[in-house]
């Protein structure tokens, strides 16, 4: 364990970078899956084209996402921009399923009484549909932002540096802690980003406490 | 898209398929990792996932080890153990981080296609005088199928693009293109490899697709519509079932 105090400044540094990369991801995906997920839920003739091409996005191996990117995009492999949207690309393969499923979740009477009592289109999106699909978007939240950041490590292979840099120098130099050190390092950042997304969630929707058990399950074998 | 062409004339000279490293080798040793990969982790996923389907209890262990087993990363996981096994026992190495990777879907697959089945349907079955044990295998397994095969398509899928990490450590598979053509600065290699790996998963991801469409019971196919069968229907429509990518390489 001698390598990790002596490396502390070196871990803390990638630590940062690695968040922000993820971070950076995770929101992005996130945004964008909201106005991708609404499509594919309000129009259903789009709904399987969406959900199939976001789904097919998520079979293409991370690696080779890496390096394909880079020849469409015409930028170099070795930057940043290309992880982060590499990451993006797999946080809206899951997210847009989330989003669409959390909004079929909403009850038709709900929302039948919403336009009843006045609510138009898009203020009824905003104060009622969106609210009360919010449980089912936050759980695939949750799954996207520990995959990204897990993911992540997987940048340092196209030459991105972050938590990734602790595998690939400690697999040469054979430094177990260092390795191990990394390891812990993306599962604390990760559990502190889900227990944050869950303090956030149970701010914003008190009502979700405990609630849809068997959907949350089904989003989890669907995951 | 020079470069695209190039990977296609690289995939389709005709000396990367002989000799030793031949594409047909690493497209079988990518396939071997998976199947057993995917057939340990079932081992132990899917029975412990039909007991706290059907028992009810555990689930809260069951998702708090998947939530932890996604949270590691598995390149770093594999590096570790690696250097943990030593140099002798790479394969095992993999392997074990590959049923490690596997698990938490499987799991997921098992006990949500449990969960999903109507309560009114398991309480006629045992209504109309089915044992515990008949219940299990006549009811539940049948229902739940679905989902389980839902499972193991994530599960395949993830396992199959993370095997390419393999050949990091020089285990070889379809990453291998990909790893040495990245140090020789060869990209069409690179983007050669990247393209039979993403359409070995698409094929694996269809193939799935057509199997779980398989896996839902006569008996429910004819039901589709009805407000209960709904729930138990795997959902056609639905194509990949995304995982939490923990590791996808």
């Amino acid at each position: 364990m001698d390598w990790v105090s002596e490396n502390l400044d070196l871990i803390g540094s990638l630590t940062l970078e690695h968040l922000r990369q993820s971070v950076i991801a995770i929101a992005a995906g996130f945004a964008l899956s909201l106005p991708l997920g609404w499509v594919a839920w309000r129009y259903r003739l789009l709904r399987g084209w969406v959900i199939t091409v976001t789904g097919l996005l998520y079979t293409i191996p991370s690696l080779a996402l890496l390096m394909i990117l880079p020849v469409v995009a015409g930028y170099p492999a070795t930057s940043e921009t290309n992880l982060v949207i590499a990451l993006t690309i797999y946080a809206i393969a899951i997210m847009v399923r989330a989003v669409t499923d959390g909004l079929d979740s909403v009850d038709p009477a709900v929302r039948r009484s919403a336009t009843a009592v006045g609510y138009g289109a898009a203020r009824r999106f905003w104060a009622v549909d969106l609210p009360l699909a919010g449980p089912v978007i936050l759980a695939g939240l949750r799954v996207t932002a520990v995959s990204t950041i897990s993911l992540a490590t997987v940048g340092i292979l196209v030459g991105v540096t972050n938590l990734g840099y602790l595998f690939t120098n400690g697999l040469q130099r054979r430094i177990v802690p260092e390795v191990l050190a990394g390891i812990v390092a993306v599962a604390v950042i990760a559990l502190l980003i889900d227990l944050a997304l869950m303090a956030a969630g149970r701010t914003l929707m008190p009502w979700a406490r405990g609630a849809a058990p068997a959907r949350r399950s089904a989003a989890e074998a669907a995951s | 898209m020079n470069l695209l062409a190039d990977a296609f004339a690289w995939l389709f000279a005709p000396e990367q398929w002989t000799g030793p490293n031949a594409l047909q080798h690493l497209l079988a040793q990518q396939l071997s990792f998976t199947a057993t990969a995917v057939a340990i982790a079932a081992l132990i996923a899917v029975p412990l996932g039909w007991a706290i389907g059907h028992t009810g209890r555990g689930r809260e262990v069951a998702v708090a080890f998947s939530g932890a087993a996604r949270a590691v990363p598995s390149f770093g996981l594999l590096v570790l153990l690696v250097l943990v096994f030593g140099v002798l026992r790479k394969p095992e190495a993999a392997t074990v981080t590959f049923v490690i990777l596997a698990i938490p879907s499987l799991l997921a697959g098992a006990y949500a296609g449990f969960e999903a089945i109507d309560r009114r349907v398991v309480d006629a079955a045992r209504a109309v005088g089915m044992t515990g044990a008949q219940i299990l295998w006549r009811v539940e397994i049948p229902l739940g199928l679905p989902l389980l095969v839902a499972g193991f398509r994530s599960a395949v899928l993830q396992v199959v693009a993370t095997v390419t990490i393999a050949a990091y450590v020089n285990l070889g598979g379809l990453g291998l293109p990909i790893i040495t053509g990245l140090s020789l600065r060869r990209y069409e290699v690179v983007l050669g490899g990247a393209i039979l790996v993403a359409l070995l998963a698409l094929v694996l991801d269809a193939l799935f697709a057509l199997a779980q469409r398989a896996a839902v019971p006569h008996g429910i196919r004819a039901d589709q519509g009805h407000p209960t069968g709904r729930r138990l229907d795997p959902e056609p429509a639905a194509p990949a079932t995304p995982d939490t990518a923990d590791t996808h390489p």
